[in-house]
């Protein structure tokens, strides 16, 4: 089972966070520095395991970005190495060749990504087009048209006030 | 209108964060914004609540608190519409964990939104329920996610599986609702419901023998089917990973088949050809195919026995392991870790590339490697192994260093040949790691040494010249100077030369050169000092001519500021000076330790960290608790008898020591007994001290009730006393304990009773014992008095704890209070602390009754209970 789910830009700058097991805030934190500070540290061409408090984390790199999920000491490395470039690839599909910047302004929508990938730590569907059309049918059409009306109207309101 | 309430947009603010130079400016704007978002929460503001709450979602990001917003995740749950609801779930699993008492409140709105007509709000209200729910959560709403595993959009089934199993996880009692649903899952066609399903059974089976059979029996040839069908399946765009049809389906298949052919011939036996093909036919140039074959070796591994297959695991590891991948190869010694139990020849083939693995530039891989090498180590192989190992340790990173001096050290002590090539490496660990040795790695040592009489002169001559080159390795500089203390004589005169010795000439005040080198260090420690003095005095006696010279060394530690120093300095100057008829025979060779002693030593602290962590009670006759029942358990006795153990205990204490302690073991007197066992191991362990003896008399006075047993206690308890200088905490904390509580053992229960509650009518009183090895249960024995001249019926004492504590209630002696005092209720109830010793007990209490047929309700909270309990 994956514990958690971790974003760390190359500054060690957190840019998602998810927790499938337990941690308190403090402790929380406490993972996320001690975890930075190991991986954002390794060589390039290394492995990308890391053995840490009897879990294994698996981190890739992609551009500036690390992407790490913590797993069992049992559990299949490869694959999770597998599931995280599943994850960069619907991410990718999503924003149209995603960058840093798109996941820190739409932090949420990644989260809603992760959502529909993952639960309670275990991988949830391994179809890229489901998962893309899943979070269309969500997005696109609840939270945008609710929103674009929401912004429009104050926009309007901001313009004739000025 | 409040100024705040317009705000900025979640981008402005965004961009307003970054646009931060120093982190002072950011915490700046965070506070601006925080205070804008607690305004606008004041105002209970709807139209921004949702976009307040992706703000503090990045503003906990970046680690600031956001505690004041939780609230505001359950207002948005409840709202109607979907873009609030949505927003609340994210915050509520991101502000939140399971353990913080405001996620009780969202119970309910779950509930509602698990049976809501929009399938998307379901499926928000699953997973949120999947990420965090807690125990009580799943016991509620378990029923409503049993349902939807029906559901008729797949997407819902999936989340709906995946929300099983944390509630199973959570609520193992509930698994067996599940099989059921979970076992027609398997049955699906649906790529994600399946692998959801999949991973349910798993999960099922780990936690429920019942699942496990069932699944095995009722579905193990649909698994292998679908794993055919996924294997031969044609090229479908959409699951399609490097050439391979969803390798993240294969895997989960291959998990439960691994599941259910462990101990199961049968089942085995029917994967046996689908698990051929995959091993052979997958593709192993990408990582998914790498990932399959891996996760297919550990099911042919874990799988009952099959030859013919293991053969082909072994040869795919061995393949992995001279990929020029990483990963793969990290992957290869993981498995082959595993894969040593099973088949260490097949494992020793790959010793010479494993060995390079150690010398890997990735810790991961090092760490793996030496584990790996670790477990290959025997008789046979020991020789070159090690010498590769310490060739490495050369030139090995500092970091590593530690690992693999500690790995070489237990090798070369388990596995030695002879002892002239165990302290060769031993000297050669000690000048290239000396600073990672652990304490009883060189103790060790100079016990072989001591016992090596014809090696004498050649250990202290090789030490010599290592001390030469590697005098900064604190360890190499105390073994050195003990030897010169002891053997510096054989330095000196190249007694006892070996053919393959060069001959050296030392000279006597080249000796004592050595330990003026070592005393006078600045880096070396006080241990390291006080060998050297030690040295030094026997130094004295066996070079005459350097006396003078050593009288002047050791007169410069009359005034040293560590008082240990000083004292010695100045006994021994005066032993030099004033005591010159006796000092020879004071400074006389140290008689050869004792090996065996050492090793009992060593070999008896295990069963002793072994258990501490379960200890039992042992209760007696008098329903006292025993508190040296924990000192049984640490030597493994039966404990449930107090007469057995006095026979076997004394058998066992026996082989550890090797000695005879028929006196102790025969006697069945009382502290007659144990003072005489105590004895023969005080003299044994060499630990006269007043102090011990002492506490075993207490021990044994307040034991002799239950004679048979107290001479063991007290003989484990000394055993372990003396070696708690080597051995870890946790022995020692027993022993504080258990000192300690004796002198209250005859006094009745060990906490005061407490009136916990008392009003006009009624009063309740607390009685509380503890059940040793179990500090953070409580047992509380509760006692009603009416004090009112009425009769009380249907008497219900109800009782609720904070969360930190689990509360048992057992049923009460009866429902009717007699008036006035005469007679009462008693009720057990049972607390267990999880916060054991950081917090104390609270708890709420609610009594009911009737007076003639009126409910009467008293409550009260309860916060007078003794403190560490």
């Amino acid at each position: 089972m994956i514990h958690f789910v971790l974003l760390i830009s190359r500054q060690g700058k957190v840019r998602l966070t998810k927790w499938y097991s337990p941690y308190t805030q403090k402790e929380r934190s406490k993972v996320i520095r001690e975890l930075s500070g190991v991986i954002l540290s390794r060589a390039p061409k290394l492995c990308n395991f890391v053995e840490w408090r009897g879990h294994k984390v698996v981190y890739k790199r992609y551009a500036s970005l690390y992407f790490c999920m913590c797993i069992d000491d049992t559990d299949n490395e490869l694959e999770v190495l597998e599931m995280i470039h599943h994850f960069v690839e619907i991410l990718d599909r999503y924003f149209g060749s995603v960058c840093e910047l798109d996941l820190i302004f739409n932090f949420h929508k990644a989260y809603y990504i992760l959502d529909e990938l993952l639960i309670a730590g275990e991988l949830q569907e391994s179809s890229k087009k489901t998962v893309a059309r899943l979070i269309a049918a969500q997005v696109d059409s609840l939270v945008e048209t609710a929103k674009e009306e929401a912004s429009s109207l104050s926009n309007i309101i901001a313009q004739a006030t000025k | 209108m409040n100024p705040f309430s317009s705000g900025t947009r979640l981008r402005d603010m965004i961009r307003a964060i970054r646009a931060c130079k120093t982190a002072a400016e950011e915490r700046g704007v965070v506070r601006k914004e925080c205070a804008a978002i607690r305004a606008s929460i004041n105002e209970n503001d709807q139209d921004y609540r949702h976009r307040n709450m992706a703000k503090l979602m990045f503003i906990h990001m970046l680690g600031y608190p956001t505690h004041f917003g939780q609230m505001e995740c359950l207002k948005l749950i409840a709202s109607p519409g979907f873009p609030e609801k949505r927003i609340g779930y994210l915050g509520l699993m991101l502000l939140l964990d399971e353990r913080q008492e405001v996620l009780m409140l969202v119970t309910n709105s779950l509930k509602q939104d698990l049976n809501h007509t929009n399938q998307y709000i379901v499926g928000l209200a699953l997973c949120a329920l999947g990420n965090i729910c807690s125990a009580e959560m799943a016991r509620d709403l378990a029923p409503e996610v049993e349902r939807l595993l029906q559901f008729r959009d797949p997407n819902i089934r999936k989340k709906a599986a995946l929300c099983s199993i944390r509630i199973i996880k959570k609520v193992p009692d509930l698994a067996e609702n599940f099989i059921n649903p979970a076992t027609s899952l398997l049955r699906e066609k649906h790529h994600g419901v399946l692998i959801t399903g999949v991973q349910l059974c798993t999960d099922l089976c780990k936690t429920s023998t019942e699942a496990l059979e069932h699944i095995r029996k009722k579905c193990t040839d649909g698994l292998v089917r679908s794993l055919r069908d996924l294997a031969n399946s044609p090229y479908s765009p959409e699951y399609d990973i490097a050439g391979i049809t969803d390798p993240f389906l294969h895997i989960r298949l291959l998990k439960l088949l691994r599941v259910l052919g462990e101990g199961d011939a049968d089942a085995s036996d029917s994967m046996n050809d689908i698990l051929a093909q995959v091993a052979t036919k997958t593709e192993s140039n990408k990582v998914a195919g790498n990932a399959i074959l891996y996760e297919c070796v550990q099911t042919i591994m874990s799988i009952e026995d099959n030859g013919g297959l293991r053969v082909l695991a072994i040869n795919i590891l061995g393949r992995f392991l001279s990929n020029r991948d990483n990963n793969i190869r990290y992957v290869a010694l993981n498995m082959l870790m595993r894969a040593v139990t099973a088949d260490a020849q097949a494992v020793q083939r790959h010793r010479a590339t494993i060995l390079e693995c150690v010398k890997d530039l990735d810790a991961s891989i090092r760490k793996r490697a030496l584990e790996l090498v670790y477990v290959l180590v025997n008789e046979t192989n020991v020789k070159p192994l090690v010498k590769e190992l310490v060739d490495y340790l050369e030139v090995s990173d500092l970091d590593f260093r530690e690992d693999l001096t500690t790995k070489i050290c237990s090798i070369v002590a388990k596995f030695s040949p002879e002892k002239i090539w165990y302290i060769d490496q031993m000297l050669k660990v000690l000048s290239e790691a000396g600073n990672f040795v652990k304490d009883e790695v060189w103790y060790a040592l100079i016990v072989v040494v001591s016992n090596a009489s014809e090696l004498h002169g050649y250990t202290v001559r090789a030490l010599y010249r290592a001390f030469q080159t590697s005098a900064e390795q604190e360890t190499l500089v105390r073994v050195t100077v003990w030897c010169i203390g002891e053997y510096g004589d054989m330095l000196v005169n190249n007694i006892g030369m070996l053919d393959i010795e060069d001959p050296i000439t030392v000279t006597e005040s080249d000796a004592v050169d050595v330990v003026e080198i070592a005393i006078k260090r600045h880096a070396s420690d006080l241990t390291t000092k006080a060998m050297a003095l030690v040295a030094l005095l026997k130094l004295s006696s066996r070079f005459p001519s350097c006396s003078e010279r050593i009288g002047e060394i050791i007169v410069q530690f009359k005034g040293n500021l560590v008082l240990e120093l000083q004292q010695r300095a100045i006994e021994f100057n005066s032993v030099i000076s004033k005591h010159q008829n006796i000092r020879s025979t004071l400074v006389e060779r140290m008689p050869v330790l004792d090996e065996a002693t050492f090793i009992g030593r060593r070999a008896g602290s295990l069963p002793g960290a072994a258990s501490t962590a379960t200890a039992p009670s042992v209760s007696l006759p008098n329903g006292l608790a025993k508190p040296a029942a924990p000192l049984v358990d640490l030597l493994d006795l039966s404990s449930d008898d107090p007469v057995a153990p006095s026979s076997s205990g004394g058998d066992f204490l026996q082989d550890l020591l090797g000695v005879d302690l028929s006196p102790a073991s025969q006697q069945s007197g009382a502290g007659q007994a144990s003072k005489s066992g105590t004895d023969v191991l005080l003299d044994l362990l060499s630990i006269g001290s007043p102090v011990q003896s002492n506490s075993v008399d207490i021990l044994s006075s307040n034991t002799s009730n239950k004679a048979p047993v107290s001479p063991l206690d007290d003989l484990s308890s000394l055993s372990l006393s003396s070696r708690s200088t080597s051995n870890a905490g946790p022995v020692m904390d027993l022993l504080g304990g258990i000192s300690s509580s004796p002198p209250t053992e005859n006094n009745g229960p060990v906490y005061p009773s407490v009136t916990a509650f008392e009003s006009s009518s009624l009063r309740l009183t607390f009685n509380f014992t503890k059940q040793p090895g179990n500090p953070q249960t409580t047992v509380i024995q509760a006692t009603f008095t009416n004090l009112s001249s009425n009769t009380y019926t249907d008497f219900v004492f109800q009782a609720a704890v904070p969360k930190f504590l689990q509360l048992h209630l057992d049923p009460a002696s009866g429902n009717t209070l007699p008036a006035t005092g005469n007679g009462s209720i008693t009720q057990t109830l049972r607390v267990t602390n999880s916060q054991h010793g950081k917090k104390s007990l609270v708890m709420r209490i609610r009594i009911a009754y009737k007076i003639n047929g009126k409910d009467t309700l008293e409550e009260g909270q309860i916060s007078n209970f003794p403190r560490d309990l």
